[in-house]
């Protein structure tokens, strides 16, 4: 056999065969997000790096339930920011986090509509019209379970008809994987509303939708927990992070991306 | 060394180099099946969600191939046959959607035929919308398979042995005529494994999909969606659904593999004179 046919069949040995997955560096924090976490988070990260020179963190943005399913399957997170309790639960279910799950933000429920307001929705009931092209997340994805709370509990109001949520509800076109997938679809007016956190509402969506607010009475308040999973590479790292975002400057960076802080000095009304 | 011994690692190599892209390529769909029991998989194929996306799939997929291979011919012969100006760009542009990730496709498509795109705005004035309904998903489909079908077509046309097109010329057969008795049987194998590839595309699309025409079961929730969705809360259900669609799109893949060369061979026998 020639050198060269040892070397090649070598190459392709090792690279087949040893096992050089790709480890971020040691210094790195690896943040696993959900995707209405997007904007902030890439903010605290900023401050984080300034902070702690020398260490680096990265995101993964996603829908919670899919970054849950993505660390099941041994995705390396050394932080995880869930958008409701219940993908935390999950991951706290499979024995990824034993430790502490505060919740480090809240979050609450806005219909938005396109600027040029094609269906002229100018009111929650104008939802119910017959041809509105609404647009929800999924079920399975946090923010469109909360959404179909919202109409439910609007249904129940004494303002609103008894079947309002089941009216609206017909008139949903898509069901999308996550949050950004319903702003970006009534960002280019191709949908006449849908339900989003209001801090997804930032300033480069702003310019292109208006908002409906729903009533306090009838609206869902997310809480989003955050922990440092058990097989993290950078533990400490993710302690750290998780104390710049509970801390009170990480909470002020979220009120300006329009969550509700959760700290002491500013308490978070519950519905 | 040898030339004896050069041989044998070359062909080893080869070996080795193959077996890794064999392990690669049919492992995980080895694994898949093995997840999951037949039992399970027979119960979600009863489930009236998991028919209406593979029926939905199936209606889409045949719809954008149809469209595909009508529309693609054209073009497919136009660049086997013509020299023209501007040919090259003209195939990089039909090339365009194999390398464009498939959500650019879906973004540009609403760009172009959403209700506020450059298109759509023409199209909604006569009452055609195409975001969230079944018609969107088959052009997202069209836009990602006609690339597949036009290579194919085009190398088929390409390699039809001149003299042929050229005895029909003398015999003055008009191109019409010369495409429907010799071109067009002639480079049939092509055309049908053109239609299986973009065929196959179609029913694999996902990004273009879910960014167009959204997702909604019914309207426009195709088995890739349906697995994707499924796969956010259950991966169990997910896998079963994926099994579902990997067995139906081998079972396509091979019906056409094994399918066109007996096609052409009865066709040929149709065509040969009577002794």
């Amino acid at each position: 056999m020639t050198t060269l046919a040892r070397v090649m069949i070598a190459l392709v040995g090792s690279a087949v065969l040893a096992p050089t997955p790709s480890e971020p560096a040691p210094d790195a924090v690896t943040v696993f997000a959900a995707a209405s976490l997007t904007d902030s988070f890439r903010e605290l990260g900023r401050i984080f790096e300034q902070e702690h020179p020398g260490t680096s963190v990265r995101f993964s943005f996603a829908g919670s339930q899919q970054l849950a399913l993505q660390m099941e399957q041994g995705a390396p997170a050394d932080v995880f920011a869930s958008a409701d309790q219940r993908w935390m639960d999950e991951v706290k279910d499979k024995g990824l986090v034993t430790g502490a799950t505060p919740v480090f933000v809240r979050n609450r429920l806005v219909v938005i509509v396109p600027r040029i307001n094609p269906a002229r929705i100018s009111k929650l009931e104008d939802l119910v019209r017959h041809g509105t092209k609404l647009v929800l997340a999924a079920d399975q994805v946090p923010v469109g379970k909360y959404s179909r709370e919202v109409l439910k509990k609007l249904a129940a109001s004494p303002t609103f008809p008894p079947d309002y949520d089941r009216r609206v509800l017909a008139n949903v076109v898509s069901q999308e994987e996550n949050v950004k997938g319903v702003v970006s679809k009534v960002q280019l007016g191709e949908a006449d509303a849908g339900i989003v956190y209001r801090s997804d509402v930032t300033p480069a969506v702003a310019r292109y939708i208006s908002e409906l607010e729903i009533p306090a009475a009838s609206n869902v308040t997310a809480e989003y927990p955050i922990a440092v999973l058990k097989s993290a590479r950078n533990a400490d790292g993710g302690r750290r992070f998780v104390q710049l975002v509970r801390s009170a400057a990480g909470q002020r960076i979220l009120k300006v991306h329009r969550f509700i802080p959760v700290t002491a000095s500013e308490p978070a009304g519950h519905p | 060394m040898t030339h004896h011994r050069v041989e044998l690692g070359v062909r080893l190599l080869a070996g080795v180099l193959g077996g890794v892209l064999l392990v690669l390529l049919g492992l995980p769909v080895v694994s898949l099946v093995l997840r999951i029991s037949p039992g399970l998989l027979l119960d979600r194929l009863s489930e009236p969600p998991v028919l209406e996306a593979l029926r939905l799939s199936l209606v889409t997929s045949l719809a954008a191939t149809a469209a595909v291979v009508a529309l693609g011919l054209p073009v497919a012969y136009l660049l086997a046959m013509r020299e023209f100006p501007a040919k090259r760009a003209l195939e990089a542009l039909i090339d365009l959607p194999m390398v464009l990730p498939p959500t650019v496709a879906g973004v540009a498509l609403l760009t172009a035929f959403g209700r506020n795109g450059l298109a759509g705005r023409v199209l909604s004035a006569f009452g055609v919308t195409l975001p969230f309904t079944t018609l969107g998903v088959v052009v997202a489909q069209t836009f990602v398979a006609a690339p597949f079908f036009i290579s194919a077509a085009r190398a088929g046309f390409t390699e039809v042995d001149r003299k042929y097109l050229d005895a029909a010329s003398t015999l003055r057969a008009s191109p019409v005529r010369a495409f429907l008795m010799v071109l067009g049987p002639l480079a049939t194998p092509a055309l049908l494994a053109g239609a299986a590839t973009g065929w196959a595309r179609a029913l694999g699309e996902f990004g273009a999909t879910i960014t167009f025409a959204g997702n909604m079961p019914g309207v426009t929730q195709t088995m890739p969606l349906a697995v994707y969705l499924a796969l956010q809360s259950d991966l169990d259900a997910a896998i079963a659904l994926s099994v579902l669609l990997l067995l139906f799109s081998l079972a396509i893949l091979l019906t056409i593999r094994l399918g066109p060369s007996r096609l052409t061979a009865v066709i040929a026998r149709a065509r040969r004179p009577a002794r």
